[in-house]
C-alpha cells in the first residue's frame, strides 16, 4: 500500500542520522514590559530523524507553544531550533514539515480531494512529480469514494482523516501534530492511533505529536518529552520500551501500566 | 395542518431523490411534481396574500370608498393591462439605474473591504467617512447630487450605488476577518502569500457575509433609483409615481408602485438563487 511512500524504517536511522528536529536553550517570551510571560525556558531536546515522539504535559506547560515554534508559527525569543539543519522558517518554505491542528481546519467550501489538494496549490514549491497522489493517499485514510464530499458532510474523526491526507500531501519529512484527535471520541481516536501509527511506519515521517493523553502518549511515543509548567521546561525524555508494531492491546500489558503509572506520578509533580 | 404536514416531507424528500438520481424522469411528471411541491410548501403564503387581496376589495366596497383616495384590487388591475406600455417604457430606465448602482455600489464597498482588510491605516482613514455619507439621509443627498449631475440617468445611478455601498462594505470587512486563526495558521506553514490567502480563504469565507448585504442591495438599489427619480426627472418608475400621484390617477399610482415592488422581488429571488448555487456548505456558525 503507498509504495511511492514507504521508506526502510530502522533503528539504525536514528543512530546514524542527524536529529530531525534539534533544540537548544530555547526561551519563548510572550509580551514585553511588566506582562511579561515565559512560555518556555532553557528547552533542550532532539528528536530523532524516523523517530515518533509524544509530547505530555500539563495544561499551560507549553507543549503547544514548543510544536509552533519548529512550525515558525512563534518567534523564538531565545536559543536556537534547528529543522533539518535550517532554520523553521526555511524549513516551512521547504515544505520540511506539514501541521496538523486540533480541528481539522478543512475549508468547507472545497471537497474533501480538493482540500487535500491546497498545500499544492499555494505557497512556493518545486515541480508537482514530488508530491503524493490526494486520491490514492485519500484510499491510504480510509476515505476512498468520499473524494468529493464536503467537509460539513463528514463525521469528526473523517474530518481529521482528511486533515491528515492533506499534511501526507507534500510528502513531508515531518509531521507535527497538535492535539490532532483531542476532540474525537475514545473509539474513533483509539483507531486512528493505530492507523497513524501504521502510517508512521509505512512512511517513515519523522512525528513529533502532542497531546494530554498518558495513553495515547505511551500507545504512540517511541519517546515521551514530558514538560512541566511555570515556565515551561523538559521534566524528562523517556524511552518507551514497548516493541513496535504495536496494537490497542498492548495497553493491557504490565509494561504499558508500568510507563503510565510512572509518567502519571511525573505529572503530579509537575 | 398536522395532516398536512408530513406529507410535505415526504414530498420534498422525493424531489431531491428525483434529483439526485441519474434515471432521467420525463419532464412533464418532474414539472408537476414541482408545481405541487411548490404549492405544498406555500400554501400558506398563496392563501395570505388572497386573504390580504379578498380583504382589500372588501374594504373598498363595504366603504365605498372612491377611486382617487384608494383605488380597488380590479381596478389597479386594469390599469396594469391598460397603461402596459407606459409602465414597461419607465421600467426600463429604473431597472438600468437600479442594476448599474448595485453593481458599481458593490463592486466600490468589495474594494474597499479587501483594502481595509489589508491596510489598517486605510481603514482609519476612510471608515468614519464612510460612516459619515451613510448618515446622510439619502433624500437630502439626492437634490445636491442632482444639481452636481443634471437630470440624467448618473445621479440615479449614484444614489442607488451608494444605498447599496454600505452594508456591503460593513458586511465585507466581517466577512473577509471571519476565516479561523487555525486556517489562516494552516496557510501561513503552506507560506502562502496574502494573494493566494485572499482568494483561497478570505473570498471564499466571506461569500455568507456578502450575500447576505446583497440580498438587502438587491431591494434597496431599486429604492435608491426610484428616490432619486422623484427629485428630478421625466423617466422611469420614480417619475411615473409623481405624475400619477399629482393627476389623481390612483390605479396607475397603484400599479407602478406593484410593477416597482416586482421588481424588487425578482432581483431579491436572483440574488437568493445566486446565493444557493454558490454557498452550497454550512454556515450555521454565521
Amino acid at each position: 500500500m503507498a509504495a511511492g511512500l514507504a521508506k526502510e524504517h530502522t533503528p539504525m536511522d536514528a543512530a546514524f542520522c542527524a536529529p530531525a528536529v534539534s533544540i537548544r536553550n530555547l526561551d519563548i517570551r510572550f509580551g514585553s514590559g511588566a506582562s511579561q510571560f515565559t512560555a518556555l525556558s532553557k528547552v533542550s531536546v532532539d528528536i530523532p530523524q524516523g523517530g515518533f515522539v509524544t509530547m505530555l504535559g500539563p495544561s499551560g506547560c507549553g507543549k503547544s507553544t514548543l510544536l509552533r515554534c519548529v512550525a515558525d508559527l512563534v518567534p523564538i525569543s531565545g536559543g536556537t531550533v534547528s529543522v533539518n539543519g535550517q532554520t523553521p522558517r526555511q524549513a516551512r518554505e521547504g515544505r520540511d514539515f506539514a501541521f496538523v491542528f486540533q480541528e481539522a481546519t478543512l475549508l468547507p467550501w472545497r471537497t474533501v480531494i480538493d482540500n487535500v489538494r491546497l498545500p499544492l496549490e499555494v505557497g512556493r514549491h518545486g515541480p508537482g512529480s514530488s508530491y503524493a497522489d490526494p486520491a490514492q493517499l485519500l484510499d491510504m485514510v480510509g476515505l476512498k469514494g468520499r473524494e468529493n464530499a464536503l467537509p460539513d458532510e463528514l463525521s469528526g474523526g473523517q474530518r481529521q482523516r482528511v486533515a491528515i491526507a492533506r499534511a501526507l500531501v507534500t510528502r513531508p519529512r515531518i509531521l507535527l501534530m497538535d492535539e490532532p484527535f483531542g476532540a474525537l471520541d475514545e473509539i474513533t481516536r483509539d483507531k486512528l492511533n493505530e492507523e497513524l501509527l501504521r502510517l508512521w511506519q509505512e512512511t517513515g515521517t519523522t512525528i513529533l505529536f502532542v497531546t494530554h493523553s498518558i495513553p495515547e502518549a505511551v500507545f504512540l511515543g517511541q519517546h515521551v518529552l514530558m514538560l512541566q509548567s511555570h515556565p515551561g521546561r523538559v521534566k524528562e525524555f523517556l524511552k518507551v520500551d514497548l516493541p513496535f508494531p504495536r496494537s490497542l492491546k498492548i495497553r493491557d500489558t504490565l509494561e504499558f501500566v508500568k510507563i503510565t503509572a510512572h509518567l502519571r506520578a511525573l505529572l503530579e509533580e509537575c | 395542518m398536522s395532516e398536512i404536514a408530513p406529507s410535505t416531507k415526504i414530498a420534498a424528500g422525493d424531489a431531491d431523490m428525483s434529483g439526485r438520481q441519474d434515471a432521467p424522469l420525463p419532464l412533464g411528471v418532474c414539472l408537476q411534481k414541482g408545481v405541487m411541491n411548490w404549492l405544498a410548501n406555500r400554501w400558506p403564503t398563496i392563501t395570505a396574500a388572497i386573504g390580504c387581496i379578498v380583504l382589500w376589495q372588501s374594504v373598498i366596497t363595504v366603504f365605498s370608498v372612491p377611486t382617487f383616495m384608494a383605488p380597488a384590487p380590479l381596478e389597479v388591475l386594469a390599469a396594469l393591462r391598460d397603461n402596459a406600455g407606459v409602465l414597461w417604457t419607465n421600467l426600463l430606465p429604473t431597472l438600468m439605474e437600479a442594476l448599474a448602482g448595485f453593481f458599481f455600489g458593490n463592486l466600490a464597498a468589495i474594494l474597499l473591504a479587501v483594502w481595509f482588510v489589508h491596510n489598517s491605516n486605510a481603514e482609519k482613514a476612510f471608515y468614519p467617512i464612510a460612516v459619515f455619507i451613510k448618515s446622510i439621509p439619502i433624500i437630502a443627498l439626492a437634490p445636491i447630487l442632482v444639481l452636481i449631475f443634471g437630470n440624467g440617468v448618473a445621479p440615479k445611478i449614484i444614489i442607488a450605488g451608494l444605498i447599496c455601498f454600505f452594508p456591503t462594505l460593513v458586511n465585507m470587512v466581517q466577512g473577509l476577518r471571519s476565516a479561523s486563526p487555525a486556517m489562516l495558521d494552516l496557510m501561513r506553514v503552506l507560506s502562502a502569500s496574502q494573494m493566494e490567502i485572499l482568494w483561497k480563504v478570505r473570498l471564499p469565507a466571506s461569500m455568507p457575509f456578502l450575500f447576505a448585504a446583497l440580498r438587502i442591495a438587491a431591494t434597496s438599489c431599486v429604492m435608491g433609483a426610484i428616490v432619486a427619480e422623484w427629485i428630478g426627472s421625466s423617466f422611469g418608475l420614480g417619475a411615473l409615481i409623481i405624475e400619477a400621484t399629482y393627476n389623481f390617477r390612483s390605479p396607475l399610482l397603484y400599479a407602478t408602485v406593484m410593477i416597482a415592488a416586482a421588481l424588487a422581488v425578482t432581483l431579491f429571488s436572483i440574488v437568493s438563487l445566486a446565493e444557493k448555487k454558490i454557498v452550497r456548505w454550512k454556515t450555521s456558525n454565521h
